[in-house]
């Protein structure tokens, strides 16, 4: 894809969003948990847990990663990907942030 | 050989381990003026306990704890013992030893126990400093001087050897990686569920796991820099550990012309295929097979000592050995025995409980338990190894066999109570088979009072160490209270190597009053901890500095940061306190305006005498609460580590046989201590006679009225394993029910782990610890109630009132944002 098309879309302040924490954001294909990590990192990825769909924006935050709120398996945010022995993945949508507002990757 | 001639006979013992250093010492026991025996090490050391290098390793033992026999020993014996000094050539034919250092040593008979050497694949690399195996003692110095210099391990193979380094490495500070060639761990003796469960527990503890890999070179140039696997991943490390496997050690046995096969083949009397030369341990193959656990070698010993001490025509025969594996990680409880894969003639019984991680896994043919694997709970693993054992048909035992012996035999569950309960034939210590009789007669014998003293003259829990608990108890039954046992600690999770009750003393003497704080002066591994300690810690703080730490929500499980149960679709209940399970009309119409409004699904009674509504969506939380709080309802806590509910009776305002008036009275002790915090839930009940209709004695706190006043229970539970409560005292007045029920609480909360409901912590710390700090001392128990009623002024509010739709916090519930 041409990068010229990339568009970006501004869910909402940084603010709204606790450390350790997450919101969710609806779209069309489903709710996408945003998360804020201590280090003020921010990522979009898919609000259901590969496990059995578990609201993942509701769970632990601790570094990198989300502890399911459901059966407690730790998804990388970096990467999606559940932590061993757990596997699955988890659907990552580019975020980043912009004068303290949050912005994803329309697809 | 002429056993009439002057002079003692000469024996000689080719390798100074646990295999031939126990046949010598049963041969004493048998004939101990037979033989002048000398004995040839190839290691420089005594004969020492090899089962607990990987406590050295894991820091849990020193060098010299784990002597088998000092030098002293062999003095006293008259044994000649030369370390350091392998044997290099047999001659059969002249009767000699040649030793490495050129001496030359006659014998009459020979006992080969030279053990086994670590399997090295063929791979480049494996020359590199910073290479070595896990076998003796040498192997662990390097092991443990590499962990002081260096940071990255990585252990070759997943078995029991490999993941026992891999937990000492990890435990020394390395980060360690573990490679094995197979789908799932110890495949030999776990099957795939229990080994899952294995991996998890041990990946909590920051071990990193590369299954399904196949090492193909280890890389560096100096010094090694990591290894290469087969599928191109490359995995940086400082030290490379191989435990891939062991292969007996039978190249001195070959060359001077014995029948060999993978071991030195040898007979049920333990000979070879000459017979003035025996052989025991790890590398002897029997009846075509290899071992590589202690308990066959303990037998090997005994039957050979046999033939050793006696004459030619002496009956005694080895006849192989059922295995049996512990794994010897603090703080994982695994246990493996028999065939438990299965196959068509055979039938599983399957126990899971993934709350608590625990998996059970039987496997009956005809009948008769064949295998089991245990993980979670080892604690029946003796139990179930004997009736593997004795092969009995199980007949109604079949029926409760997975609940454990304590259910099974119909008696208390209580661990005390099940070692009390063992016939003395049943075998407590696997490793070196000894028997609950034995024990009980060593203790009297030599008057016993310590577990070291039942290790030197016993043997039971002096190798792998997984039957101390039971030795334990035994030490308990035979001496009542007289016996003080020594505490090992499991860590909080894998971000610190602290337990429980370290962390919390140090947050008290260290005033540490915030979890970043906590973290750092104890040196958190990770910045921000992880989903088992923070909730820990953030409680730990409340309780230590109530009004003054401040609640961190995101530390808190879902079901807290949002005052309601997550459901499995992701929905919530709603569960509003019911005070004493009373209600009225108004609050059931506002219950029902609110299902209607906010179209709820379901309503249910919960068993906590109160109301259910299932299925309410996070955005209308806030809105049903309003709703709710303004009937005058309050929140339930049913989400909570916190005060559940207070079950009553209607007692003696209408019952017939109600004693006192228990509903008023369960509706004072939930009006003094809702909203209060706990280690875990915390459930009290108030029944207005002994007819107990409030079923007071399976909760936390129960209160039975009688006609002179009331009685007190304590450390009930319902769940997962019933437990009955201990009778804490009586008292007369309602006051003083508030006022030992307050106290109770605190202690808890004070002394309870975090996630340790009142039953396991009473099971901990005994009744008489409870009864001394609550009833007994009046200060005590003024103290602790007045610490109570102070932390509810910051704890005893609403908050679902908090969160209503109004207040900022109440973002938690809203989407952020819709896109299209
Ligand atoms: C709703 C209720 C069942 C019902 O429909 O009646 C219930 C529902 C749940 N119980 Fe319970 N328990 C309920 C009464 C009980 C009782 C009976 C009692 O309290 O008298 C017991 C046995 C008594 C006891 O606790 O000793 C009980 C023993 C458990 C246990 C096992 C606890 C244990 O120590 O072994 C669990 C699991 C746990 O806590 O880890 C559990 C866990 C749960 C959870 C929280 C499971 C979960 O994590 O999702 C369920 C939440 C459902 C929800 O969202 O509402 N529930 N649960 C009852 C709520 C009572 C209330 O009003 O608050
Ligand atoms: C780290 C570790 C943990 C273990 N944990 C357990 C456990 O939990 N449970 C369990 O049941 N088992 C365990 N084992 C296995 C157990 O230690 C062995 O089964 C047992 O030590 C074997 O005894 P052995 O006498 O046959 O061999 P060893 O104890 O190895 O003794 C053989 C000795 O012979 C010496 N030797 C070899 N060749 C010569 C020669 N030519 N001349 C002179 N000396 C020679 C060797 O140097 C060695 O000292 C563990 C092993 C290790 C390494
Ligand atoms: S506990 Fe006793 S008083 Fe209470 S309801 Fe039952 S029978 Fe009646
Ligand atoms: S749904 Fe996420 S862990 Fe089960």
């Amino acid at each position: 894809m041409d990068t010229l098309d990339l568009v970006w879309i501004d869910v909402g302040a940084l603010d709204a969003v606790p450390r350790q924490g997450a919101r969710v954001v609806k779209t069309a294909k489903g709710d996408l948990a945003i998360f804020r990590t201590l280090d003020d990192a921010v990522f979009a990825i898919d609000d259901r847990c590969p496990h059995k769909g578990g609201p993942l924006s509701q769970g632990i935050v601790h570094g990198h990663a989300v502890t399911c709120p459901l059966h407690n398996w730790v998804i990388d945010l970096d990467s999606g990907e559940a932590a061993a022995p757990d596997r699955g993945c988890v659907r990552r949508v580019p975020a980043r942030l912009e004068d303290g507002r949050i912005l994803i990757l329309a697809s | 050989m002429n056993i009439y001639a002057p002079g003692r006979e000469r024996l000689i013992v080719i390798g100074n381990g646990m295999a031939g250093m126990r046949t010598v010492e049963e041969l004493l026991k048998r004939n101990p003026g037979r033989y002048d025996i000398t004995v040839f090490g190839a290691e420089p050391h005594v004969n020492y306990d090899r089962i607990m290098l990987s406590s050295v390793l894991a820091g849990e033992k020193a060098l010299d704890q784990i002597v088998i026999n000092a030098r002293e020993w062999y003095d006293r014996n008259g044994i000649a013992l030369r370390t350091n000094d392998p044997i290099v050539a047999i001659d059969r034919a002249a009767k000699t030893v040649t030793a490495a250092s050129g001496l030359v040593e006659p014998y009459d008979r020979l006992l080969l126990a030279t053990g086994s050497r670590p399997l090295a694949p063929s791979i480049p690399g494996l020359h590199l400093p910073g290479v070595c195996a896990f076998r003796d003692i040498a192997d662990v110095e390097t092991m443990i001087s590499a962990s002081q210099r260096h940071k990255r391990a990585i252990v070759i193979g997943g078995g029991l050897l490999g993941l026992e380094a891999a937990n000492g490495l990890s435990k020394r500070g390395m980060r360690v990686a573990v490679v094995h060639l197979m789908d799932t761990l110890m495949e030999r003796q776990l099957d795939p569920e229990a080994a899952r469960l294995l991996q998890r527990e041990l990946d909590e503890r920051g071990i990193n796991f590369f299954t399904n890999g196949q090492t193909d070179e280890v890389l560096g140039t100096d010094r090694v820099e990591g290894v290469r696997l087969a599928d191109g991943r490359e995995i940086p490390g400082d030290l490379v550990v191989m435990a891939i496997g062991i292969r007996p050690n039978i190249d001195l046995a070959r060359s001077a012309g014995l029948l060999v096969n993978r071991g030195v083949a040898v007979g049920d009397d333990m000979r070879t295929s000459d017979p003035c030369i025996f052989a025991v341990g790890e590398c002897v193959e029997h009846r075509s097979k290899t071992y590589g656990l202690v308990a066959p070698i303990w037998e090997m010993a005994k039957v050979c000592a046999d033939h050793l001490a006696g004459g030619e025509d002496t009956v005694s025969d080895y006849v192989g050995t059922v295995l049996a594996t512990r794994l010897k990680v603090t703080g994982i409880d695994l246990f493996s025995a028999g065939d438990f894969t299965g196959d068509e003639t055979t039938e599983e019984i399957v126990f899971r409980d993934p709350a608590r991680q625990i998996y059970k896994r039987l496997v009956v043919r005809e009948d008769r338990l064949v295998g089991v694997v245990l993980y979670g709970d080892a604690r029946d693993g003796a139990w179930y190894f004997q009736l593997m054992g004795t092969a009995e048909p199980l007949g109604e035992l079949r029926d409760a066999i997975i609940f454990g012996q304590a259910f099974a035999g119909g008696k208390e569950a209580d661990p005390a109570a099940l070692v009390a309960a063992l016939p003395a034939e049943a075998q407590i210590c696997g490793c070196n088979g000894v028997c609950k009789g034995a024990i009980m007669a060593g203790i009297a014998e030599h008057k016993l009072t310590t577990l070291e003293g039942v290790r030197a003259h016993t043997k039971a829990s002096a190798s792998c160490g997984s039957c101390t608990s039971q030795v334990e108890q035994l030490l308990v039954l035979a001496l009542g209270e007289g016996y003080a046992k020594p505490a090992g600690v499991k860590p909080l999770c894998k971000c610190t190597s602290l337990g429980h009750d370290q962390v919390r003393a140090e947050i008290l003497a260290q005033a540490l009053k915030s979890i970043p704080a906590v973290m750092q002066a104890l040196g958190w591994a990770n910045d921000d901890g992880c989903h088992v300690c923070r909730p820990a810690l953030n409680f730990y703080l409340l309780v230590a500095w109530p009004g003054v730490y401040r609640d961190d929500a995101q530390s808190r499980f879902v079901n807290e940061r949002m005052h309601a149960n997550i459901q499995k679709d992701g929905t919530y209940s709603v569960v509003p306190r019911m005070w004493g399970g009373l209600t009225s009309a108004k609050e059931l119409r506002a219950i029902a305006d609110v299902v209607d409004k906010f179209d709820i699904p379901t309503v249910k009674v919960t068993g906590g005498q109160r109301i259910d509504l299932l299925g309410v969506k996070r955005e209308q939380l806030p809105a049903v609460w309003r709703d709710l709080n303004a009937a005058g309802m309050v929140s339930g806590h049913a989400y909570g580590k916190a005060l559940r509910t207070v079950k009553t009776c209607v007692g003696s305002e209408w019952c017939r046989f109600g004693t006192q008036d228990s509903t008023a009275m369960g509706v004072a002790l939930e009006k003094m201590s809702w909203g209060s915090w706990h280690p875990h839930k915390v459930k009290l009940a108030v029944s207005g006679c002994p007819r107990n209709c409030a079923e007071a004695t399976i909760k936390d706190f129960g209160v039975i009225a009688v006609e002179s006043g009331w009685e007190l229970h304590a450390g009930g539970n319902g769940g997962i394993k019933v437990r009955v409560t201990d009778f804490l005292c009586k008292v007369e007045t309602e006051a003083e029910v508030l006022e030992y029920c307050a106290a109770f609480l605190q202690l808890y909360r004070e002394e309870a782990r975090y996630l340790e409901r009142t039953a396991p912590w009473i099971e901990r710390v005994g009744i008489e610890h409870v009864r001394e700090r609550v009833v007994a001392d009046a200060e005590s128990r003024q103290a602790l109630n007045r610490r109570f009623l102070d932390s509810q002024r910051f704890f005893q509010d609403d908050p679902w009132a908090e969160d209503a739709p109004s207040a900022p916090a109440s973002g938690a519930f809203r989407t952020l944002a819709t896109v299209e």
